[in-house]
């Protein structure tokens, strides 16, 4: 009868499934997956996800064993007597109820003890960077050395991390897998007569080695959510510090340089598409939502434009950082990233009103923006 | 007597439980398919990476809709359909307790659908996801009506599930025949009042959310509004105290189903009766206190999350224990592979499944990587899909020939079952697979470096065969109601009180009202013979069956219509609705139920 024999064929199916996803698990490049772990935090939760999937798929196998056993052990046959009408078996009911139970309970010790394990700010000098969601893109601060970035989070090697989050607006979650789990980004309330601050969320964790790991916003937030992508950047000690020093630092081209005092001495000159970008920025209204160190933009509501042109994407992850992504990217945000809250040259966005940016300026703005490394 | 003539305006206007409950399931039915295609688009959406075949915002409201549209238009009302034909006759009453409030929680419910659904004609479809976090869904945040639908609509709902778990209750409490003890109730009228007591509790949860966030939407308060101390997480903990048993109200009833179907085509009584039985009150019971577990991310602290890991583990054991019975109900047994049976043993099949990635979640540092991706999305479809929906198509196929006095055709059943169980298991194993490899779900699309093309590719064509399926389904509905083969009272040979009756049942069910006298009256000779004695014969004098009105049908609208209101904005709009809804209430009162026509 066709039922019986398809059985055994879907448990083909099934098993040559499982053991595709297990083999993809060890070949190819998921940059963004969950069972590749880079940090403490990520391993911990690693080891315990191959312990439980252990458990879960042995019980799997069982009970999918019994099953197709009894299917086709006892389907329909005239041949044999009338079932037997049993009602139960206490024996039988008091094993399977212990069984499981002690089985759960293998798997909640573990667990339990992670949980507390993964919670707990690790000692050795943890380096504390704030990280801010916001509608649809990720600030960075490292609060010691009062740099600002956004959406690219440059982190040391082998020393310890806490990220100290929230929101700016609605609850994100930041989550980059290879890292460890995700933790929402909740919003700060102000609690009780003395308006205590509330709502802080943590992770801690070690990056093992250098290397860069994607993420993104796993807690819908709007329109962007899916587009609210970002990269950790871990780098041996030395270079994180180096780095970090420079960002401290306004870029070279972020003000025009002083005139030369001599005349004689030949410096090169700028490039005059950099210096008008400069300006037309500056008489812009882009200025009222971003800040650049050392010039005088000194918005705060979009993200740190710094060193943008250090930053390996634009557009929070989504772009490539080249001067003609840049173009495109102020000429229409919203025509690359749906739901962004940032004004177009034509059109309007996030309640502000368009730029009115001509497409030479734009260049301009672009070309200027790419020279802040 | 409204059973008497078949005119639309006796089923608009009937009371009779056989004809609500066919039509909560052809509503239901309508608003599946409504929510299949709204899970092609997103399918289609995913095909490739960066695809743009629809918006993100439409994206947004597709995801919302199909998930809403799922869980409250869909399998609550399936398994309300099922509750409303089936228990009267598994216990031997005429009709159920409150039989005007049953019809008016009929109405409510379709006019509380349409109403959502009409959110699509004013291009402002919720857009917040099924459980729309706050503070997302302030008017801060989310200007335009699509969250005001969502809300309200789920309001109206919410009214109908209350009216009718109090209805259930009083029936199964009340009306049993003679001798049917609680511990001789077929399993399905079992979980059936588990359930109903989880609805009348559960529900309430979500009321008070819902209004909460309509104050702060229409009145400016700040319940989760941060800025002003308010708190989005209150908004996660009142979602999930009502969302986590709303996850075994949906489960339950299908668990009964099967455990009606199980015994039948395996010849042999429940395995461990009344160990299912207390299984399934524990479930019940325990389902009230693992609700965080849906907010292990959300930072409440290493105590909570682990509070809520030990009892998530707990809830984990009946359910294994009813699996166990279950299979040990066909062990010996001589099992007919029927639709009915196969979907049965589906769901055996993949609710354990889905059942045991629920574990791997349920340890919060995995679920740290899991929850919200396509992981999580492809567990809660092995047990909603997977589980729930098989349970109440074998309970479709079970029940038909009692509903309609026709058999369903058993091959085209047999090819609808087999296109489900494929197209299911090809559109959401992958998911597990891009899950784990990083993709979030509530994602309009994704980045191509991650490498999970294929598994979405896969999915996207099991979503069609799995909408080929339900299009089978659909079309085996039609032609076997028009032209199945006819039915006896008891086809399947089974034990349980409904099956003592003529196939349709006719409007009183009920002749006489037989005496029980064990837990499988059917499958005992003399038993039998006694029940069908009184349960087949045509009476003299037929039973007096209350009136239909219109009463129903109006006052539903009534509801509909102020929350409607409510959402001008202007204090006085909802008071003209709720004048109205004053003056049915009155008329309903004076109305006499049993008032002879003409008399």
């Amino acid at each position: 009868m066709p039922t019986t024999e398809a059985r055994p064929r879907f448990f083909h199916l099934t098993a040559l499934l499982l053991g595709l996803m297990l083999l993809g698990a060890c070949q190819g490049d998921y940059p963004q997956s969950s069972i590749d772990p880079r940090t403490d935090f990520a391993e911990t939760i690693h080891s315990l996800y191959v312990q439980v999937t252990v458990w879960t798929l042995a019980i799997l196998v069982v009970v999918w064993g019994v099953l197709a056993y009894v299917v086709i052990r006892f389907r329909e046959n005239p041949n044999r007597p009338a079932p037997k009408q049993t009602h139960g078996h206490l024996g039988l009911e008091i094993a399977w109820t212990i069984v499981p139970a002690l089985i759960v309970v293998a798997i909640a010790i573990p667990t339990i003890r992670a949980v507390f394990e993964t919670q707990t700010e690790l000692e050795g000098d943890p380096l504390i960077v704030e990280i801010i969601g916001h509608r649809y893109w990720w600030e960075v601060r490292y609060p010691e050395s009062g740099v600002t970035t956004a959406n690219e989070i440059h982190l040391p090697a082998g020393r310890p991390v806490t990220l100290q989050m929230n929101s700016a607006d609605v609850v994100h979650s930041f989550w980059v897998p290879q890292l460890g789990g995700k933790r929402d980004v909740n919003p700060l309330r102000r609690v009780g007569p003395e308006g205590e601050v509330r709502g802080y969320t943590y992770l801690y964790f070690t990056v093992r080695e250098p290397g860069v790991f994607l993420g993104q916003c796993a807690e819908f937030c709007g329109e962007g959510h899916s587009l609210m992508r970002m990269r950790v950047v871990a780098e041996s000690e030395s270079d994180f510090n180096a780095w970090l020093a420079d960002w401290q630092e306004p870029s070279a081209t972020a003000t025009a340089p002083p005139p030369p005092q001599d005349t004689t001495i030949q410096t090169p000159a700028e490039d005059p598409l950099v210096t008008l970008g400069r300006q037309t920025l500056f008489t812009s209204t882009c200025v009222a939502c971003h800040a650049i160190q050392g010039a005088p933009a000194v918005g705060v509501l979009g993200p740190n434009l710094t060193r943008i042109g250090g930053r390996m994407t634009i557009g929070a992850g989504l772009l490539e950082n080249t001067p003609e992504n840049l173009f495109r990217w102020i000429k229409d945000p919203a025509s690359i990233k749906p739901g962004v809250q940032m004004p177009g040259a034509q059109e309007g966005g996030g309640g502000f009103p368009p730029t009115n940016l001509t497409d030479d300026q734009i260049r301009a703005i672009a070309a200027y923006l790419s020279s802040l490394r | 007597m409204s059973a008497h003539n078949n005119g639309i305006w006796s089923w608009i206007t009937t009371v009779d439980h056989k004809r609500i409950g066919v039509m909560y399931f052809v509503t239901a039915l309508v608003f599946f398919v409504i929510a299949g295609v709204e899970a092609l688009v997103i399918r289609i959406q995913l095909w490739r990476p960066e695809n743009d075949f629809i918006s993100a915002e439409t994206y947004s409201q597709m995801f919302t809709m199909h998930g809403t549209t799922m869980i409250f238009l869909v399998a609550m009302p399936m398994a309300v359909a099922f509750f409303n034909f089936i228990v009267p006759l598994q216990i031997g009453a005429r009709d159920v307790a409150f039989p005007r409030l049953n019809a008016l929680s009929y109405w409510t419910f379709l006019f509380g659908g349409i109403f959502l659904n009409s959110s699509f004609l004013f291009g402002a479809a919720p857009n917040t996801s099924w459980v729309a976090y706050a503070n997302l869904t302030s008017s801060q945040f989310s200007p335009g009506h699509n969250v005001d639908f969502w809300l309200l609509g789920l309001s109206i709902l919410g009214i109908s599930s209350i009216m009718g778990g109090v209805n259930f209750i009083t029936t199964i409490i009340n009306l049993r025949a003679p001798g049917m003890k609680l511990m001789r109730m077929p399993l399905f009228t079992w979980m059936t009042l588990v359930t109903s007591f989880i609805l009348v509790t559960a529900l309430p949860v979500l009321a008070v959310a819902l209004i909460l966030l309509a104050f702060d939407r229409f009145f400016g308060a700040n319940f989760y509004q941060p800025m002003a101390g308010g708190d989005p997480i209150l908004w996660q903990h009142l979602f999930w105290i009502f969302g986590h048993p709303e996850v075994y109200i949906l489960i339950l009833p299908s668990f009964g189903v099967i455990s009606d179907v199980i015994p039948t085509f395996s010849r042999k009584p429940l395995f461990g009766y009344p160990i299912v039985v207390y299984a399934g009150i524990m479930i019940g019971f325990l389902g009230w206190g693992v609700w965080s577990h849906h907010m292990f991310t959300t930072g409440l602290g290493p105590i909570a999350d682990a509070f809520f890991v030990a009892s998530t583990m707990i809830i984990a054991i009946p359910t294994g224990v009813k699996i166990c019975n279950w299979i040990a109900t066909m062990w010996g047994g001589q099992i007919r592979f029927t639709t009915a049976m196969l979907y049965c043993i589906g769901l055996l099949a993949i609710f354990t499944l889905g059942g045991l990635s629920g574990i791997m979640h349920a340890s919060a540092p995995i679920d740290l990587q899991q929850h919200d991706t396509h992981f999580v999305v492809a567990h809660f479809h092995y047990v909603v899909a997977g589980g729930v929906m098989m349970g109440l198509f074998a309970g479709l196929y079970y029940w038909f020939p009692k509903v309609t006095g026709r058999f369903m055709d058993e091959r085209l059943g047999k090819i609808n079952f087999w296109t489900y169980f494929v197209g299911f298991n090809l559109t959401f194993f992958p998911m597990h697979i891009s899950g784990i490899y990083g993709m979030p779900r509530r994602t309009w699309t994704y980045a191509a470096e991650l490498n999970i093309a294929l598994p979405n590719m896969l999915s996207t064509i099991g979503a069609f065969i799995f909408a080929l399926s339900a299009l089978i389904l659909v079309y085996t509905i039609i032609k076997s109601a028009i032209s199945g083969e006819p039915a006896g009272p008891n086809p399947w040979n089974a034990a349980t009180l409904e099956w003592s009756i003529p196939s349709p049942p006719p409007h009183y069910n009920f002749a006489e009202i037989p005496t029980v006298r064990s837990r499988e009256p059917l499958w005992r000779e003399e038993e039998r013979r006694e029940i069908e004695a009184v349960t087949l014969k045509v009476p003299d004098v037929e039973p007096v069956m209350p009136n239909s009105s219109y009463m129903p049908i109006l006052l539903a609208f009534g509801v509909a219509l102020t929350w409607g209101l409510v959402m001008t904005g202007k204090w006085w709009a909802p008071v003209i609705g709720l004048s109205y809804v004053g003056v049915c209430i009155l008329m309903w009162a004076f109305e006499d139920p049993f008032a002879r026509k003409g008399a």
